[in-house]
């Protein structure tokens, strides 16, 4: 054990070195996770008789192919990134949060909700809106900071409880819009009062998108930085590392699990936010489309990095939007695509086991012998 | 090999197997952790096996019993060459291993433990008539163990000598066992090695016992071999061979920083004042009672126990991981609530034991772990939140460099580190500072000869720089080198304290053990 100093050069060109390692293996192990879910699928589909080529050509251009094609994919892609965050902010803390969904649902019911009394008094958009995101994250913040809260104060299982906190939201969303809030012109499908197209989040000038692509750029921007680059960010990784670390250094860890989980949910009910405002106008069960599943999916598949999750969101909503494309050509029902989630899910949960098993992206051990 | 009807031990005199392992060598990746080593136990010795943490011992151990495959070597049993793929090959030879973590299910009885291990044991158990065996097969035993306790609530010299028991209730002959004394009083370790050392001399058995305690091996090991990063380096007779040169062996030509001078200190005043601490452990169980004590400045408090009598409880409340339930801590006089402002305005600084689980994030880097104590403050930090990752680094590398801590780069993971570079990096990040009071604990479990000096003149220099130190260990040894005053703990309390100079290993281990 008698070490000799090492020069300070020698440490720089090491150090390169070892990052260069770290950042290709978190690049090679999700690719290879990529590549064997297409080849299990391609099993799955040859097994159908299907061709899987012609499927893999057909996302392309369901997603890619043209640019309908891309502002389809691009506006799916905005609430993918927005709950991908919302599973990625608390896993940096240590926690799985899967109740996005919930998060999502009951922030886009806050935001028609609140927005009924502002539009029956035509108060005018420019403060409906924000008070409407406001709501929405509001909301979400709450139901997932509920699950924070439980975790850190009552040692409940993050996970369980914001996956039951899910159906409970839903739940509440289905007992206001079937009753009190209910719009009496929504026969069929039960639904709260439309805001109305002068309410209506318009689209990203040149682009059929929605803001909400904006927004959800932005936020991963923001939370991007405010993970690797400030002491919030600082204290959260170390938390999340290892928590009775994080005490012995007197860190406020019940705060900090509380807050990322507050973040989490509040950019999910800002995607809420934007599906209701952007696209149906009003509270429904059409809320309830996966993107708070899905979006756990794209943050696994980013490594839980805020800047990562804006391409992962952006292929993942091609694939999405692709879904109506292979239905009709392949006559195949357009849930194939989620059979392909889920080979791509369950893949990457196996992938994650490999990091750190790969020599060649290991920095060397020292000399530990036993 | 037929553990139904365990052989009476009249019978079992003279089954001692002997084992010889020649030219064992094994390398993991650019790392060669056994190199050609050899090590011979003659049938019905106590043989101790004797290295530094990192000598290679356990992979020895592990490679006989079969856990790895060694690169080359053969064992011989009996003169016999015999062929160990795996912990169930070394079972059919009767090999068996005792580990330094116990290997007992918790919730089921002594009995039901024993039943369970065997490989024949059948879908339906005849409990009545496992019972008359059991009973039977312990009449023959020198030691006894309830068996229709929960394995839980035994101490842990009872679930010791039950581990001992379920090799010998499998007929494993040849045992290894792994530091085994390490969670005992003295006087339960003595008891058992007894115990032990008269089955060998009876021919019953042989043992081969890996151990870091050279009394333990004068008073009852027959014969030794020492380790010294891989190599063999040497054996002998353990009656005649004399302390100093076992450690010759074992420490080989390492120089070592020099043990700092404690320097006597005139009176000081008291600087950690503990006041009638009460806290309860996970299960709402009272783990630590009316826990009271004052620290002078310059002054090291040993406080000695059996493990899991209260020491890591205290240690979690001063650190802020658990909730006190009553009493309060006091520094200079003022109130402590173990919170990072309170930390930084007393300096209040802690090296907890097993420092990759209690004092880093082993997935961050070295460079950040360093950074724990001074992230959020000037200059790594500006205005309190925004952080420069050139300051962080520059500070890695200085204390990197002071601290000669053995890493790749400052951007490993810190996991990536050997033990004793993990307790240096943590070292030089809660040391490098002004201290006023330092918490302790183990701080040299599971380190190799050449980092403890160095770690435990550390403390002495902040002692004698006038810190007010809290020693926790299992080491007796360590205290009395250490410790101005001693404290025992015995259930959850401090029951005995004196000057070092008053006390000695005696009085402190009948304490120990709660008289």
């Amino acid at each position: 054990m008698t070490a000799e100093a090492v020069p300070a050069s020698a440490i720089l060109l090491r150090s390169g070195n070892v990052r260069v390692k770290k950042l290709a293996e978190t690049i090679a192990i999700p690719l290879g996770a990529l590549l064997a879910s297409a080849v299990l699928f391609s099993i799955f589909l040859l097994l159908l008789g299907k061709s899987p080529i012609e499927f893999f050509a057909l996302v392309w251009t369901g997603g890619f192919g043209s640019s309908f094609a891309i502002q389809q994919s691009l506006q799916r892609a905005a609430p993918l990134l927005l709950t991908g965050l919302a599973f990625a902010i608390p896993a940096r803390i240590g926690l799985t949060i899967i109740g996005g969904e919930g998060a999502l649902v009951l922030g886009g019911f806050a935001a028609a909700a609140i927005a009924i009394p502002l539009v029956s008094n035509s108060a005018p958009a420019f403060l409906t809106l924000p008070i409407m995101a406001i709501f929405a994250m509001s909301a979400g913040g709450i139901w997932i900071g509920l699950a924070g809260w439980l975790r850190h104060y009552r040692g409940v299982n993050e996970t369980i409880s914001s996956l039951l906190l899910s159906y409970i939201a839903i739940a509440i969303m289905n007992f206001f819009v079937e009753g009190m809030l209910r719009d009496p012109s929504s026969a069929n499908k039960p639904s709260t009062m439309p805001i109305g197209d002068a309410y209506k989040v318009g689209n990203i000038p040149g682009l059929d998108v929605h803001w909400g692509l904006a927004a959800g750029i932005l936020l991963a921007v923001v939370l991007y930085i405010l993970m690797s680059r400030t002491t919030f960010g600082f204290a959260a990784r170390m938390t999340g590392g290892n928590p009775r670390a994080a005490l012995a250094q007197g860190l406020p860890v019940g705060f900090l699990i509380v807050s990322c989980c507050m973040i989490a949910g509040a950019c999910a009910g800002l995607a809420g936010f934007f599906e209701v405002a952007a696209i149906h106008g009003q509270a429904n069960a059409s809320l309830v489309a996966g993107y708070g599943f899905t979006g756990i999916l794209v943050a696994f598949l980013a490594r839980h990095n805020p800047l990562v999750i804006i391409p992962v969101a952006v292929l993942f909503g091609a694939i999405a939007a692709s879904g109506g494309v292979i239905q009709r050509r392949m006559a195949m029902p357009d849930a194939t695509v989620l059979v392909l989630q889920g080979i791509l899910f369950v893949v990457l949960l196996v992938s994650e086991t490999f990091y750190g098993r790969f020599k060649i992206f290991q920095p060397g051990r020292t000399g530990d012998r036993t | 090999m037929n553990a139904m009807s365990p052989l009476p031990i009249a019978e079992a005199a003279g089954r001692a197997p002997s084992l010889e392992a020649i030219g064992m060598t094994k390398i993991f990746g650019p790392l060669v952790a056994l190199d050609d080593v050899s090590l011979k136990v003659e049938a019905g010795s106590f043989h101790a096996l004797l290295g530094e943490n990192g000598a290679g011992k356990s992979t020895l151990v592990k490679s006989i019993m079969g856990f790895y495959a060694a690169d080359k070597g053969r064992v011989l049993l009996d003169g016999r060459e015999v062929v160990i793929k795996s912990p169930r090959d070394a079972r059919a030879n009767g090999i068996g291993m005792v580990y330094q973590q116990f290997t007992l299910v918790p919730c089921l009885t002594a009995a039901e433990n024993l039943v369970i291990s065997r490989a024949d044991a059948p879908s339906v158990i005849d409990w009545t008539k496992e019972k008359k065996a059991l009973n039977a097969f312990l009449e023959t035993m020198p030691f006894k163990v309830p068996l229709d306790t929960q394995v839980s609530s035994l101490s842990a010299g009872e679930k010791q000598k039950l581990e001992i028991l379920k090799l010998l209730y499998l007929d494993q002959r040849f045992m290894i066992l792994d530091e085994p004394t390490s969670v005992l009083t003295p006087g339960e370790a003595d008891e058992m090695l007894g115990l032990l050392g008269g089955m060998a001399a009876r021919k019953e058995i042989t043992v081969l016992m890996i151990s870091h305690k050279f009394r333990e091996v004068k008073a009852f090991c027959d014969s030794f071999t020492v380790l010294r990063r891989g190599k063999f380096t040497g054996a002998g007779d353990a009656k005649t061979a004399t302390i100093a040169e076992m450690s010759q062996m074992m420490i080989g030509d390492t120089t070592i920083r020099e043990r700092a001078k404690r320097l006597t200190q005139s009176e000081k005043p008291d600087v950690l004042e503990l006041a009638g601490l009460f806290a309860e452990d996970n299960d709402g169980l009272p783990a630590i009672r009316a826990i009271n004590l004052k620290i002078k400045a310059g002054e090291i408090v040993g406080i000695a126990g059996v493990s899991g009598n209260g020491q890591s409880a205290l240690v979690e409340a001063l650190a802020g991981q658990r909730k006190l339930s009553d009493g309060e801590i006091r520094i200079h006089g003022e109130a402590f609530h173990p919170n990072r402002s309170a930390f930084d305005r007393f300096k209040v600084f802690g090296l907890p034991e097993e420092p990759l689980k209690n004092a880093t994030v082993p997935k961050m880097s070295v460079a950040e772990n360093l950074a724990f104590r001074a992230f959020d403050k000037p200059p790594v930090a500006s205005l309190g939140w925004w952080m420069s990752p050139g300051p962080m680094r520059r500070k890695a590398e200085d204390l990197i460099a002071r601290y000669r801590i053995k890493t790749t780069s400052p951007d490993s993971p810190i996991e990536t580190l050997s033990g004793g570079n993990v307790q240096r990096a943590v070292l030089a990040r809660e040391l490098s500072g002004d201290v006023d009071v330092l918490i302790v604990a183990n701080p040299c479990f599971g380190l190799d000869f050449a980092s403890v000096a160095e770690i435990r003149s550390q403390i002495m220099e902040q002692r004698n720089r006038g810190a007010a130190v809290l020693l926790v260990s299992e080491d007796l040894d360590e205290i009395l080198e250490l410790a101005d005053r001693v404290a025992v703990m015995s259930g959850g309390t401090i029951n005995y304290i004196s000057p070092v100079e008053d006390t000695d290993r005696n009085i402190i281990g009948q304490h120990m053990a709660g008289h």
